[in-house]
């Protein structure tokens, strides 16, 4: 017999209180303040943005704080206040072409119109521990060259002039969006999209990385990765055009994947098209391997049971938030629950050692 | 293959806009990026005090979905949302102005949409030359950036080989 009862508010009223306290850490040590987040830890602000699926970088930093540094809680924060907003509108499709790029390098072509552009990258850096970084009053200062061409054209856009790829033709359509309707399976291209641009990066890799070592595999080339800033624009109902609202950061990530050709199409490369808010490589380039792995079945591929060609898996796995909103549920008070099962294994017990005695 | 082709030009985003339509647009683009400290600071050095005006809208703050498209060009997808806040308001003279700007600072907003209705006035060659430097600002901003980023691209060099003398 269990009752349930009431309790614990003032046990729960100090552990919020001891958590601020440990937040705040050694009080000898300065607060750390939201813009030095913002500035300074702009990639883990990235990433809150990008699985958070709200780009606001101030409100993101904050997060950070709040969470302690915990990426995951950061992300409920911001996924639990996007629920508070008002949907003004959706904006136009980003025109990506048009990015001011900082970053841009192409795997496949040396020599791409637009060069290839390293931007603040830690590829090439030794991964050395630079101590010269526990030394406060540092400001470092990049070096410039007189700006280049400011549309840089995107290398797909080249093999497709010659048929090489697969096209990847406009359309207009309203897109389905997850955070208004549930899931449902068979999932579009387009909600494949937006379930991987806000799923876990760490997940998304992990399916990825599967995809390279045989898991369904693609042979994706890196044929663009860029970084940048695009103008965001929406249409105003009031002036019947449209106007710029602001600006995002994001990363964008196309693969050229091998395709042998089938009865109706000429051998050609196929695409992965990875698309984060932020500066995200990783996540941009493993986004786009399972996009690639996910599309098996429009291109006439085989299923091989691999994790990233199952978009059910895929898809009902990869937001952090319903996973750890699942997972962690089960430490809470389960306390009716187990008496159950207690109860239930006692009966048991029981039976079989009447039923042994029975026997004896 | 060849990739030595020419610059492909921006496409026009804005076919069949009257001048004063594009006009606007420019205008409201640049208010919408403009940093807010620097309008803020901008509109202080024409009117000390804002021009009265009413609200048909006040400031809100909400979110915008942000769509991309399947590989660059293809059917659009929700990549996520941003914060937007919009007004709308008319000045004393009658004269309505919008905006529509990143993030949550309703100040920016309401002065975003004071100067779209402002350069529906008489002021609005004053209000020019405070757009004209917002523009400027933006574009040093845009230099600046694309100049650390020009610095870090490869000139790739052949290396000559022995039996190829």
């Amino acid at each position: 017999m269990y009752v349930a009862v009431k309790g614990g508010e003032r046990a729960i009223a100090n552990a919020h209180a001891f958590l601020a306290e440990e937040r705040r850490g050694d009080t000898a040590v300065a607060e750390l303040t939201v813009p030095q987040i913002r500035e300074q830890l702009k990639l883990a602000v990235n990433r809150v943005m990008a699985e958070g699926s709200l780009y606001d970088p101030d409100l993101a930093a904050l997060a950070i704080k709040q969470a302690r540094g915990d990426m995951i809680e950061a992300v409920f924060l911001i996924r639990a206040y996007r629920t508070t907003l008002p949907r003004l509108a959706a904006s136009l499709p980003l025109e990506s072409a048009d990015m001011a790029c900082i970053r841009r390098v192409s795997a496949t072509f040396k020599d791409a119109p637009g060069g290839q552009v390293l931007g603040p990258t830690f590829d090439y850096t030794h991964r050395l521990l630079d101590f010269k970084l526990l030394a406060e009053g540092e400001a470092p200062l990049a070096a410039e060259a007189a700006p280049l061409a400011a549309r840089t054209p995107h290398i797909t856009g080249f093999l497709n002039r010659d048929g090489l790829i697969q096209d990847e033709p406009a359309d207009n359509t309203t897109p389905p969006d997850l955070t208004r309707e549930p899931l449902e399976l068979p999932a579009s291209r387009a909600l494949r999209l937006q379930a991987l641009a806000r799923g876990d990066e760490g997940f998304i890799l992990g399916l990825a990385y599967s995809t390279q070592r045989g898991y369904g595999r693609t042979h994706a080339f890196v044929g663009e990765l860029r970084i940048g800033t695009v103008a965001v624009e929406m249409e105003i109902p009031e002036l019947g055009f449209a106007v710029e609202i602001g600006e995002v950061e994001i990363t964008e990530c196309e693969t050229v994947n091998q395709f042998k050709g089938s009865k109706t199409e000429p051998p050609q490369f196929t695409r992965g098209y990875g698309l984060v808010f932020g500066q995200s490589e990783r996540k941009a380039i493993a986004m786009s391997l399972v996009d690639r792995a996910l599309r098996w079945k429009e291109l006439g591929e085989d299923f091989t049971g691999a994790p990233a060609q199952d978009e059910e898996f895929v898809l009902s796995h990869s937001d952090n938030i319903q996973a750890t909103g699942f997972l962690e549920h089960i430490k809470l008070p389960h306390y009716v629950d187990f008496q159950a099962e207690l109860e239930l294994v006692r009966r048991l017990r029981s039976e079989a050692a009447a039923a042994r005695e029975a026997a004896e | 293959m060849s990739l030595s082709a020419a610059e492909t030009p921006a496409p026009d985003l804005t076919p069949g806009l009257t001048p004063a339509q594009q006009a606007r647009r420019a205008h409201m683009g640049l208010l919408a990026r403009a940093r807010p400290d620097d309008l803020a600071r901008g509109l202080a050095g024409l009117f000390p005090d804002l021009p009265a005006h009413s609200f048909l809208r006040a400031p809100e703050v909400g979110a915008v979905m942000v769509q991309g498209r399947t590989g660059a060009t293809g059917a659009p997808f929700n990549l996520g949302e941003m914060t937007v806040t919009r007004c709308t308001l008319r000045l004393a003279s009658g004269e309505v102005g919008h905006a529509h700007v990143q993030g949550r600072d309703k100040a920016h907003a309401t002065r975003a949409a004071l100067v779209d209705a402002l350069m529906q006035t008489d002021a609005a060659s004053d209000v020019q030359g405070m757009l004209d430097g917002l523009t400027a600002s933006e574009a040093t901003r845009r230099r600046a950036r694309a100049a650390r980023a020009a610095a870090t691209k490869v000139e790739f060099f052949t290396l000559v080989r022995g039996e190829d003398q």
